[in-house]
């Protein structure tokens, strides 16, 4: 674990960048309560809050995307104003938010210099941006086309345009939601090469074990006011968790045993095509049993997406087949369905995507429309029955405790951990026997996140099987009965949860090629 | 480094709904003064010309007749596009599929005027209308759901071959024997003629229908959920089970029918026969009827009367103060651009540049 290193505090005499009382409306909304908090050069900050307590918010107005409806910044002591991204970057701010803008078509050379001055030859460019990568430790083949990158390798690409820009001020939302151990511990590399350069660097994220690892101080928001902020070295998670969310939480993970297991699920021989070529998934096999959780691990791009797209009907297979297996008996192939004929089919399964607001919900719709998806052909007649999604709604909203200004506002605006909770309350309403979830807790705050896990767990102890695709390894140990490890799109293993180690799911992510484990 | 330009263009991150009110209101006055410059520059004086465009317009009870005959194609029109926008599929052939619809309609009442009796003769045409304009929506959805062909481009393609084909009726096959040499196609018999109900030919009842009925169907039946998801995200429309393919169709099938029975008013109830005028641009007008409206047709209602307010008025003062088409014209579309430009700035600011040094406001 890396602590503050002497040199650091001898620099936070002043402070570079001071927030003063900043107050943000949105409507009745008040996603910025008077926050006042200072950014130090050579610092990591981390800024830690449960979903929807207003991070995003705060960093957005320093980095000019919103404009605070009170307060003030200062930059070196002397009042500043920031009223577009552009300001921003004049001052040396620059922030890396979840959706990257990149032009894809672009490579990595052309999008960090998109929209700067053309004096300025490819070749000048090229070596400037060689020198900088060099400095901080990043890797990127500057030629390479975005459409061509991974997550990681575009993130890296948003950070050195900020960098070329001469940021002195660094604001990463969330960076490490959508990167593997590696590329994370990589960006933290970085990031500590930054600091040692003098620069500050602002991160807000939801793993504590991050905010551990790479921070010199954490500032804590609760529901859009600051809390506190404290140095890393004298906290813990446990009393980081506490200051966030107002109580004590238990971070301990609980697996109850798996009780009247039953085949729910046959996947056979399945091959499928993804987007990047034609074997995104190659002769995998496994079941799913009910009453159990089923992990599944793998780097990302491991071809987990198809596996859980072909399952829900959303993508075809190329080969093999899905077999379900009904709690009232029988058995009904899967394979070659839309996910209008299994509904039909009457197929009690559920599934969670990855892509939340592209794929699960409908963005400008509000919540109660969003309830209705997936059940609005129910009831006779042409129209739309809103009641009982209304009723639902209501529930959902209450009992996963949605922070929402209401029913009708629609689900875009509402904050990552709010929307996933939407999303996954609907999926669960109906008490699906089937239900798979890809990376459910990505970007949920550590309270949400273990209210995913107890619902999973409930799901679980009500007899459904659950299919539960994650990243974080110890979760997954913890609260997985069984972990299927994929890798490049084949089965690398499948281990037992209880007795396997994180270092034996490494291994086995990375393998490559076809393992035998036992089950 | 390069200057920062004079002007740069930001969303508006939280627009409260009296800001955007108050811009609208903006747009009107600026929208008027503007023209009043046009109108001084004509040589005219402002104060005297807009009462008489106003007045021209609602006046009097046969202008506000007219007016509202104007309208009804307008408010037709938009209200079919609606549900063909509502799920981002952009339908700019209502002009010609007000065209199908008013020479399928036009066929009946030329040939079956003596054949039927006169109620079951309006339900013909108005079906027939509905029929070939469907047909004529049906077309581009069906490549686009088949081979991805973009509806832009097909729907505006259709425009001209529904003209052309009412053309080449009314050169050819269609074409007044009586008619002295101009090729024209002869007026209807009285019997393919709608009744007038308080001085307008009944369209206006029919139109006001199938406002209420869209309005219905976009915001509270499972249909009409199921285009607004298709509209939001297909994939989402997938995942939720809801056949895109399938919604696109249908969807376009009553744009188109909905634009197909527009045709038969105008024919049978504002011109008594067919032309190549027919459509007359209304299908392109209710494009920004519909946008305006923000797809809303109770909405549309109001913006169409506005627009036809502006279209007759602009008529009277050509003749009042013997001002060109081409000017009032002008100054219609001036009036339009500052509503649409104010929808603009609804949802966008527009941020100056700040003099070097001075903290600005
Ligand atoms: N553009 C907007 N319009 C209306 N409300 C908004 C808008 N952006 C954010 N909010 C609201 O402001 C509050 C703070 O949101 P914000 O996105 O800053 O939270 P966050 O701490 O970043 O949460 P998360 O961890 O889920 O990303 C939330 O209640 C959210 O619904
Ligand atoms: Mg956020």
């Amino acid at each position: 674990m890396q602590t503050a290193p002497f040199f650091v505090i001898a620099i936070m005499d002043k402070p570079f960048i001071e927030l003063k009382n900043i107050t943000k409306h949105f409507g009745d909304t008040v996603a910025n309560d008077s926050v006042s908090l200072d950014i130090y050069r050579g610092e990591i900050l981390s800024v830690l809050g449960e979903n929807g307590s207003g991070k995003t918010t705060l960093m957005n107005m320093l980095a000019g995307i919103y404009y605070q409806t009170s307060g003030g910044f200062s930059f070196d002591g002397s009042p500043v104003e920031i009223r577009s991204p552009k300001d921003a970057i004049d001052l040396g701010v620059g922030m890396v938010h979840q959706h990257f803008k990149l032009v894809e078509v672009f490579t990595a050379l052309e999008n960090i210099i998109l929209g700067l001055p053309g004096d300025k030859k490819p070749a000048q460019a090229q070596e400037e941006l060689r020198v900088l990568c060099e400095k901080y430790g990043f890797h990127l083949d500057p030629n390479k086309k975005v459409y061509n990158m991974s997550v990681s390798e575009k993130q890296t690409v948003e950070i050195l345009k900020i960098l070329y820009r001469g940021a002195e001020v660094l604001i990463l939302d969330e960076p490490t939601a959508v990167l593997t151990p590696q590329e994370t511990d990589a960006l933290f590399a970085v990031l500590r090469n930054m600091k040692a350069d003098g620069r500050a660097v602002v991160i807000i994220t939801h793993k504590l074990h991050e905010v551990m690892a790479v921070s010199d101080r954490v500032a804590i928001m609760r529901r859009g006011r600051l809390i506190n902020t404290v140095p890393t070295r004298e906290t813990s998670p446990d009393e980081l968790t506490e200051m966030m969310v107002g109580r004590r939480v238990s971070l301990e993970l609980e697996r109850p045993p798996v009780e009247n297991r039953q085949l729910r699920l046959a996947v056979k021989n399945l091959s499928v095509s993804g987007i990047d070529g034609p074997n995104a998934l190659k002769n995998l096999s496994f079941e799913a049993f009910s009453g159990e959780i089923l992990g599944v691990a793998g780097i990302s791009g491991s071809g987990q997406k198809e596996l859980c797209e072909a399952i829900a009907g959303l993508c075809a297979a190329k080969d093999g087949s899905i077999v379900f297996y009904p709690q009232s008996g029988g058995e009904t192939e899967l394979t070659g369905l839309s996910p209008k004929e299994i509904r039909r089919l009457g197929v009690s399964s559920a599934f969670v995507p990855e892509d939340r607001l592209g794929v699960g919900l409908a963005p400008g719709m509000d919540i109660v429309d969003n309830v209705t998806l997936k059940r609005h052909r129910q009831g006779r007649g042409m129209l739309l029955n809103r009641t009982s999604p209304r009723a639902l709604a209501e529930k959902i909203v209450e009992e996963l405790q949605v922070v929402t200004p209401g029913l009708t506002t629609p689900v875009r605006l509402l904050s990552g951990g709010n929307l996933q909770k939407v999303l996954v309350g609907r999926e669960i309403s109906e008490n699906p026997e089937l239900l798979v979830t890809a990376y459910p807790v990505r970007g949920l705050d550590i309270n949400s996140s273990y209210q995913i896990y107890d619902l999973l767990n409930a799901q679980k102890k009500r007899g459904a099987a659950v299919i539960f695709i994650g990243e974080d390894l110890d979760v997954l140990l913890e609260l997985a009965d069984r972990i299927m490890v994929l890798s490049g799109g084949e089965l690398a293993g499948i281990l037992d949860a209880k007795g396997a180690t994180k270092n034996e799911v490494g291994l086995l992510m990375t393998a490559g090629g076809h393992r035998e484990a036992s089950v | 480094m390069t200057r920062e330009p004079l002007v740069r263009i930001a969303k508006r991150a939280d627009a409260a709904p009296t800001a955007a009110w108050a811009i609208r209101i903006a747009a009107i006055v600026a929208a008027l003064l503007f023209g009043g410059l046009i109108i001084l520059l004509l040589g005219h004086n402002p104060f005297a010309v807009y009462p008489v465009m106003f007045a021209g317009a609602l006046g009097n009870s046969p202008a506000f007749r007219e007016t509202v005959k104007i309208s009804i194609p307008l408010l037709g029109a938009a209200v079919a596009i609606a549900p063909a926008f509502k799920m981002r599929f952009w339908n700019i052939g209502a002009e010609g599929q007000i065209m199908a619809g008013a020479i399928a309609a036009s066929y009946f009442a030329l040939y079956w005027y003596d054949k039927v009796p006169q109620p079951v003769l309006w339900l013909i045409m108005f079906l027939a209308g509905a029929l070939a304009g469907g047909l004529w929506g049906l077309i581009p959805a069906f490549f686009r759901a088949k081979w991805g062909t973009n509806e832009t481009l097909f729907t505006l393609m259709l425009n001209y071959v529904a003209l052309q084909f009412e053309l080449y009726m009314q050169n050819g096959p269609w074409k007044d024997p009586r008619g002295t040499g101009f090729p024209k196609i002869p007026m209807f018999n009285d019997a393919a003629r709608l009744p007038k109900l308080l001085g307008v030919h009944i369209g206006w009842i029919i139109v006001l229908v199938f406002v209420a009925v869209m309005f219905i169907y976009l915001r509270y039946t499972k249909d009409g959920y199921e285009i607004a998801v298709v509209g939001e995200s297909e994939r989402t429309a997938q995942y939720a089970g809801i056949s895109v393919t399938q919604v696109t169709l249908k969807s376009m099938a009553i744009s188109g029918a909905v634009s197909g029975a527009v045709g038969f008013l105008v024919v049978s109830g504002a011109n008594y026969t067919l032309s190549d005028q027919s459509a007359g641009g209304v299908g392109f007008t209710a494009i920004a009827v519909a946008w305006l409206s923000k797809l809303n047709p109770i909405a549309m209602v109001a913006i169409a009367f506005f627009l036809a307010i502006l279209s007759k008025g602009s008529n009277t003062i050509q003749t009042a103060f013997e001002i060109p088409k081409s000017a009032a014209e002008v100054l219609t579309g001036i009036i339009l651009f500052f509503m649409l430009a104010c929808e603009f700035f609804v949802e966008y600011k527009l941020i100056f540049r700040k003099k070097s040094g001075g903290a600005a406001i």
